[in-house]
């Protein structure tokens, strides 16, 4: 059977589990399981940049998805990038089976700001919305709203909702109903 | 899918094009990659790529500016955006001369690279709709509002495709609404120049101090309230044409300066000292009689040998009445169409009195008439009722005397005895009471075909 299964990469912090399952249950029809958790590879390591390569990550997360509608969401507390961007808050293969997210842009700390659990809950559910999206095929959003509009700094995470907008949603809602399989 | 953009990767690193890849198709971009040069230029003879990103150093092989070069050959519409992590500026600045748009530092922020694809995305879909805009012009303006059975009108179409790649400076002569713009415009959009500006300029409507800025542009300072540099209608027109209707109204100094423009293609802005080159197509329009401007001391006699290279006298529609029905029942359509009326046509006895008109104002009258009917009708055929005041109008006329030189009554006469006499000479010549080879003299002089 289909599922969205949840697994921690590197060390992620217990309390944020809660609020991705609440987020995705609310917009995904899928029952939402937990793998055990994965260590970062050392080959994702950038000592230049001092950040992690997505893409070895993505790799390793992809051996984990099953060949059905299930999707891997790997949560990691890590910092991103790929080698033509300086930083990724997360990502997804479009249409794929897994995506990731980075929580450590996600945190005030990172600003040099006090830690703020409310602050990281909501942008953590935003973005699991977004990288889950494009998973199921939806693309940017040109709604500024909507989960799926492009953040490319984290004032823009901050306007988004939690929520995907009317256009976004009901296409999402249709990817469901045409599965094969069901989910 | 964005699939109007494609989108090229070409890194020797699979790391790195795959993950641009995957970055580019969140956005929604149809995106291919390529490991080489080569396999990038095979891709782009395949798909007409609107961004090409290409790593600068490739071991083995094409580098990137070779790469960017080969894709130019078979793209060149592309837009190659260069990414290297060896920021020099020796680099960029060759990338840049070889016809990189961008060039960009890896790693760059995701904004930055978001904000550029989309700048250039911006500029390809206005220069998309630029080109359809274009060919619409181009298809409008090619023979589509001339319309004609007229022999002579049919020359004229015809010797405005022949001029029309030609830099050579044509003169369009006719009465006021005769269509010298519609003309100015076939030349211009049949011909190389189609692609680049069409400017009009009314040389009457301005003053001869406004005119000169318009025409020639300004430096900041030249007069008061000239707070920048502007560009004149000459500049802008640069590599198309310049339409000059009403050339005849200009003053002396102007036409000086204009003379000096056809002569050497290159002037001063009002209150510069460097002077501007431009290649621009010269069309000038007149409704005068500019051979006798110039004898009577009005207009250059230089001047006007420099714009009558190719000239294009325009009859007026009273010596084309086989067009009014054909031009009435076009302005019937379009206009009813454009003002969401339900006229579909014109009755017999309409059309009847319409052609018995002399049509002063000539098509741009006869445009009016129909639009003036169109607004008034109220079945779905415009009829005599519909134009009842035009014979008003007529009947009010018949015995004014027009304020028009004695040679144009003249000419008048004539051309109205040959309507009535279907172009029969003899009988043309006796209702005048002068005879027949008189006749052929003044239908000679004064341009009058039968």
């Amino acid at each position: 059977m289909s599922a969205l299964y949840l697994v921690a990469v590197g060390s992620v912090p217990d309390k944020v589990w809660e609020w991705i399952e609440n987020a995705a249950a609310e917009w995904f029809p899928l029952p939402i399981q937990h793998l055990p958790g994965l260590s970062i590879p050392e080959s994702a390591y950038d000592p230049k940049r001092k950040q992690y390569q997505s893409v070895d990550i993505m790799r390793m997360l992809a051996q984990c998805a099953p060949h059905d509608n299930s999707r891997v969401l790997g949560i990691t507390d890590v910092d991103l990038s790929i080698p033509m961007l300086s930083f990724l808050f997360g990502q997804a293969q479009l249409d794929g089976p897994v995506a990731i997210v980075s929580l450590c842009r996600l945190q005030q700390e990172f600003y040099g700001l006090p830690a703020q659990n409310d602050v990281l809950r909501e942008r953590l559910a935003k973005e699991v919305l977004h990288e889950m999206g494009h998973t199921f095929g939806l693309v940017h959003c040109p709604e500024q709203k909507c989960a799926m509009s492009l953040s490319t700094h984290i004032g823009l995470v901050d306007e988004k909702a939690e929520r995907y907008c009317s256009r976004c949603g009901l296409q999402l809602a249709q990817r469901f109903a045409s599965l094969d399989g069901g989910v | 899918m964005k699939k109007n953009w494609p989108i090229l990767v070409v890194d020797d690193e699979d790391v790195m094009c795959e993950s641009m890849a995957a970055w580019l198709r969140e956005d929604g971009y149809h995106v291919d990659t390529a490991p080489n040069g080569q396999q990038a230029v095979e891709l782009a003879k395949a798909t007409d790529y609107a961004i090409c990103f290409v790593d600068l150093k490739m071991p083995g092989g094409m580098d990137g500016i070779e790469t960017m070069m080969e894709i130019h050959r078979v793209r060149p519409d592309a837009s190659i955006i260069i990414i290297t992590a060896y920021a020099t500026v020796d680099t960029a600045i060759q990338a840049m001369k070889e016809g990189a748009q961008e060039y960009i530092v890896k790693p760059c922020n995701p904004q930055e690279i978001s904000m550029l694809v989309s700048r250039i995305l911006k500029l390809k879909k206005l220069q998309s709709e630029n080109a359809i805009l274009r060919k619409k012009l181009n298809r409008q303006y090619r023979h589509h509002d001339i319309i004609t059975k007229n022999p002579r009108m049919e020359e004229i179409l015809s010797l405005t495709q022949e001029v029309a790649s030609l830099r050579s400076t044509v003169l369009i002569r006719g009465e006021s609404g005769t269509g010298k713009e519609l003309v100015a415009r076939a030349v211009h959009f049949s011909g190389n120049r189609a692609e680049k500006p069409f400017i009009t300029v009314s040389c009457a409507a301005l003053t001869e101090t406004l005119l000169e800025s318009e025409l020639f542009g300004y430096e900041k300072g030249a007069f008061t309230g000239a707070s920048g540099q502007a560009k004149g209608k000459f500049e802008i027109a640069n590599g198309g044409t310049i339409f000059l209707d009403e050339i005849g109204d200009i003053s002396p100094k102007l036409q000086a300066d204009l003379l000096r423009v056809l002569q050497e293609r290159r002037f001063y802005r009002v209150g510069g000292a460097e002077e501007v080159q431009v290649d621009v197509r010269i069309i000038a329009a007149t409704n005068k009689n500019l051979a006798q401007e110039v004898q009577e001391g009005h207009f250059r006699e230089d001047l006007y040998y420099r714009l009558n290279v190719i000239e294009i006298r325009l009859p007026a529609l009273r010596e084309r009445c086989e067009d009014v029905p054909l031009l009435a029942e076009h302005f019937v359509q379009r206009i009813s169409s454009e003002l969401g009326r339900e006229v579909h046509g014109i009755t017999p006895a309409a059309l009847k009195l319409l052609m018995a008109h002399d049509w002063p104002g000539n098509v741009r009258e006869l445009e009016n008439v129909i639009e003036r009917a169109i607004v008034t009708c109220r079945n779905g055929m415009l009829d005599e009722q519909d134009f009842s005041w035009l014979q008003r109008k007529r009947a009010q006329q018949a015995w004014e005397i027009p304020d028009v030189p004695l040679g144009e009554l003249e000419r008048r006469a004539i051309v109205a005895a040959l309507e009535r006499k279907h172009g029969n000479v003899k009988e043309a010549s006796a209702s005048l009471g002068i005879d027949r080879s008189t006749l052929y003299d003044k239908l000679k002089r004064y341009e009058i075909s039968h």
